[in-house]
């Protein structure tokens, strides 16, 4: 598989190498101009200040989601009436455009962490909630069944069959979850007010120095990248 | 549909808490209801509806076009999936959106840029669905077929095609959201068009009851779309359902 | 008789009659089967006396106390063996125990007696993923027999097993009951299964359920097990319930 990689990676920048020699647009840099411009501004810090504000509110609304999205999931997956109230709004969540409600934000919360967080948990929301109530209610009814010819309680089923079955599904909705909350975030620094990576992207956009936008660009798409596929690794090992 | 009931719970809460006034951001229910009852006849959104549903038609086109044959060749040719393979998953996870100050400073700031936005967001998914879907054919009946002299054509066209249907229209129904969502996020960023603009004018002067009705419209069509060809999926899966 | 069927009335929520008026006696210690085509409901009655699902009328008496639920003196055994994925084999075993409250000290210790009791000595810390149909299943059966109850459901236990493990795990079953009294009752389509297994065959016709015949094999169990599979008696009741069950095919 290494081989293969390896030329899919060649194969990409090369492909990017050559569209930016080509005379099309002066805005479209070659790789080696963007990867030198990548070199440039992580020997200056300016790649590593971005990110400690951009992966601020990221981490944070992450972490929240993560426990009220989770423990709201479950609930819907345990309780019919909580899934009746909730289940058709998360549908229409899960389907809507949230990025049209950001701007919006700013209003009532400003421009700052607050906004942010706000777009993240928005957009991550839907997904850990949706994926942890389908891992309550997917529990194979056999199971079930089996717990209660043993006389087991409510209460043992929950704890000692359906949580541990949900557990993978759960999971998945957290890592689906951290990519929404890429996408929130990249939203609400081009949206809202840039800063962190967002504002690399656009300072950088409008002084015309597109080596470094490009580069901005990339390190956040190759983050995210990295970031869920270990997470994708983790799930494969714990969850076959 | 009992579920549908629990909606207009919400909808109740939602006129009472705008009555209350308890947030200058959310206006009654009935408020917003009249305001798009207004809105939806004039011109101006009639004009909006039109540049973004173009865009969004023209890059779901465009989408389906491009994502479906690479699906199938990634699925059948060995080369092409690997080679590919790893670009697909990443972008399908990836912030695209973060790709947008790109198309604006190459392509310029208007509907093109907006169009290829949509492409973008659908491409991937619709591309590894297909891929996926193809992929996992029923390879019995690809054998059968071929045993009884199919040709290649003969193959996708009546075999492959129709045993990945499922899978496939899961793909586009993926891609129809982000579809959608690559309009309003293409708009907003590009401001001067379609319904981010309208978006824009109304939350800049503060006119919660148009912004509200908007946000429903919009919210109501990603989800008929969505709705639309998870009718055609249903309609699909029971003959699959012998696999 | 430990346990009585009397009456017993079973419709499904679409309509259709699962079971009508069946009325059934299960000798204590022996081995009694349910046998029919499908759609005769005889899992069903299964379930109604295991507790698991309701029934619509009549009752089911064990040692002459009527039951409404499970009971710790009924233990079942899954089709689909129903084990915990994320569990291995010593604590699928020990799960009866585990929902009762027993300690993990003790629990483990009945564990390992019946995994090895069923042939499973060495497996007890591999996970059911890794472990054949048939394995599967004797880890069910292990299960059931560790919580030390009188009666054992078995629901069609051998019909997701191949033909040779199926074989193997009758005469196995019947070697296990040898030696622990416990009172049987067995699902099954399999004619052969039945009449090689039980004491008491009660055959079941369909649409709705209901008790046609009760046979009982005149099998010399004595014999080796492949010397009863040619022995006279045995063939004779294969063919009487065929002669009753073909009609209804």
């Amino acid at each position: 598989m290494r081989g293969w990689q390896l030329a899919s990676f060649a194969l990409f920048f090369g492909l990017w190498e050559l569209a930016g020699r080509w005379p099309v647009s002066a805005a479209f840099p070659p790789f080696s101009a963007a990867f030198l411009a990548l070199v440039e501004m992580l020997r200056d810090g300016s790649l590593l200040k971005a990110y400690l504000i951009t992966l601020q509110p990221l981490a944070l609304g992450i972490v929240l989601c993560a426990v009220a999205g989770i423990g709201f999931g479950i609930g819907m997956g345990l309780s019919r009436s909580v899934e009746w109230l909730s289940l058709p709004i998360f549908i229409i969540l899960q389907a809507a455009p949230m990025a049209a409600i950001i701007p919006l934000i700013t209003y009532v919360y400003g421009i700052g962490l607050t906004s942010k967080v706000l777009a993240v948990i928005m957009l991550a929301a839907p997904v850990i909630v949706m994926n942890s109530y389908k891992g309550i209610r997917n529990t194979p009814p056999s199971l079930l069944q089996m717990c209660r010819s043993f006389q087991g309680t409510r209460r043992q089923e929950v704890m000692k069959i359906v949580l541990p079955h949900a557990a993978g599904l759960i999971f998945t909705g957290l890592r689906l979850g951290l990519a929404m909350g890429f996408i929130g975030i990249v939203i609400a620094e081009l949206l809202i007010t840039p800063t962190g990576i967002g504002d690399l992207i656009t300072y950088n956009s409008s002084v015309a120095d597109y080596p470094k936008m490009f580069a901005a660009i990339a390190s956040i798409v190759a983050l995210a990248a990295s970031a869920l596929y270990l997470l994708e690794r983790l799930e494969r090992r714990w969850f076959p | 549909m009992r579920m549908l009931l629990s909606l207009v719970v919400w909808f109740v809460l939602w006129e009472i808490v705008g009555q209350m006034k308890f947030s200058s951001i959310v206006p009654p229910f009935s408020a917003v209801i009249e305001a798009g009852i207004e809105i939806l006849p004039t011109e101006k959104f009639a004009k909006a509806a039109i540049i973004s549903l173009r865009s969004f038609g023209l890059g779901m086109a465009l989408a389906l076009a491009i994502g479906i044959p690479l699906g199938v060749a990634m699925a059948r040719v060995k080369g092409v999936g690997r080679l590919l393979g790893m670009w697909v998953n990443i972008f399908v996870s990836a912030p695209i959106s973060a790709l947008v100050p790109i198309l604006m400073a190459v392509i310029g700031i208007g509907e093109t840029t907006v169009v290829v936005t949509v492409f973008l967001f659908a491409v991937f998914v619709i591309t590894l669905d297909t891929q996926v879907g193809i992929t996992h054919a029923d390879r019995s009946l690809v054998e059968m077929a071929r045993s009884f002299g199919a040709t290649r054509r003969q193959l996708y066209s009546k075999v492959l095609l129709l045993s990945a249907l499922p899978e496939i229209l899961a793909g586009v129904r993926l891609g129809a959201i982000r579809g959608v969502k690559g309009v309003v996020i293409g708009q907003l960023l590009v401001a001067i068009i379609g319904v981010g603009e309208l978006f824009e004018t109304y939350s800049n002067n503060f006119l919660m009851e148009e912004f509200w009705a908007l946000v429903l419209i919009v919210f109501l069509f990603a989800f008929a779309v969505s709705e639309a060809i998870a009718y055609l999926e249903r309609r699909v899966e029971y003959y699959a359902a012998a696999r | 008789m430990i346990v009585e069927v009397k009456g017993v009335r079973k419709t499904y929520d679409n309509g259709v009659e699962a079971l009508r008026d069946v009325d059934l006696s299960f000798p204590k210690g022996q081995l009694s089967t349910l046998l029919g085509p499908s759609g005769c409901g005889k899992t069903t009655l299964l379930k109604i006396i295991a507790g698991l699902i309701p029934k619509n009328g009549g009752e089911v008496l064990v040692n002459g106390k009527a039951v409404h639920g499970p009971g710790p003196e009924r233990a079942f055994v899954f089709q689909d063996f129903a084990l915990l994925p994320w569990a291995d084999v010593l604590r699928n075993v020990g799960f009866g125990l585990e929902l009762r409250g027993v300690e993990r000290k003790k629990r483990d210790e009945v564990a390992r007696k019946y995994i090895a009791e069923v042939g499973l000595k060495g497996f007890e810390h591999r996970y059911p993923a890794q472990l054949s149909g048939g394995m599967r299943q004797r880890v069910g059966l292990a299960r059931a027999l560790t919580v030390d109850a009188d009666i054992i459901l078995m629901d069609e236990p051998f019909s997701s097993v191949d033909e040779q493990t199926r074989r193997k795990f009758q005469e196995d079953l019947l070697d296990l009951l040898r030696h622990h009294q416990k009172t049987v009752i067995f699902v099954t389509h399999s004619i052969e299964e039945a009449a090689y297994l039980s004491d008491q065959i009660a055959l079941l016709s369909p649409r709705p359920g209901r008790v046609s015949k009760i046979v009982r094999p005149a099998v010399d169990r004595s014999k080796s097990p492949d010397e009863i599979r040619r022995d006279r008696g045995y063939l004779d009741t294969v063919d009487e319930i065929w002669g009753i069950l073909r009609q209804y095919v």
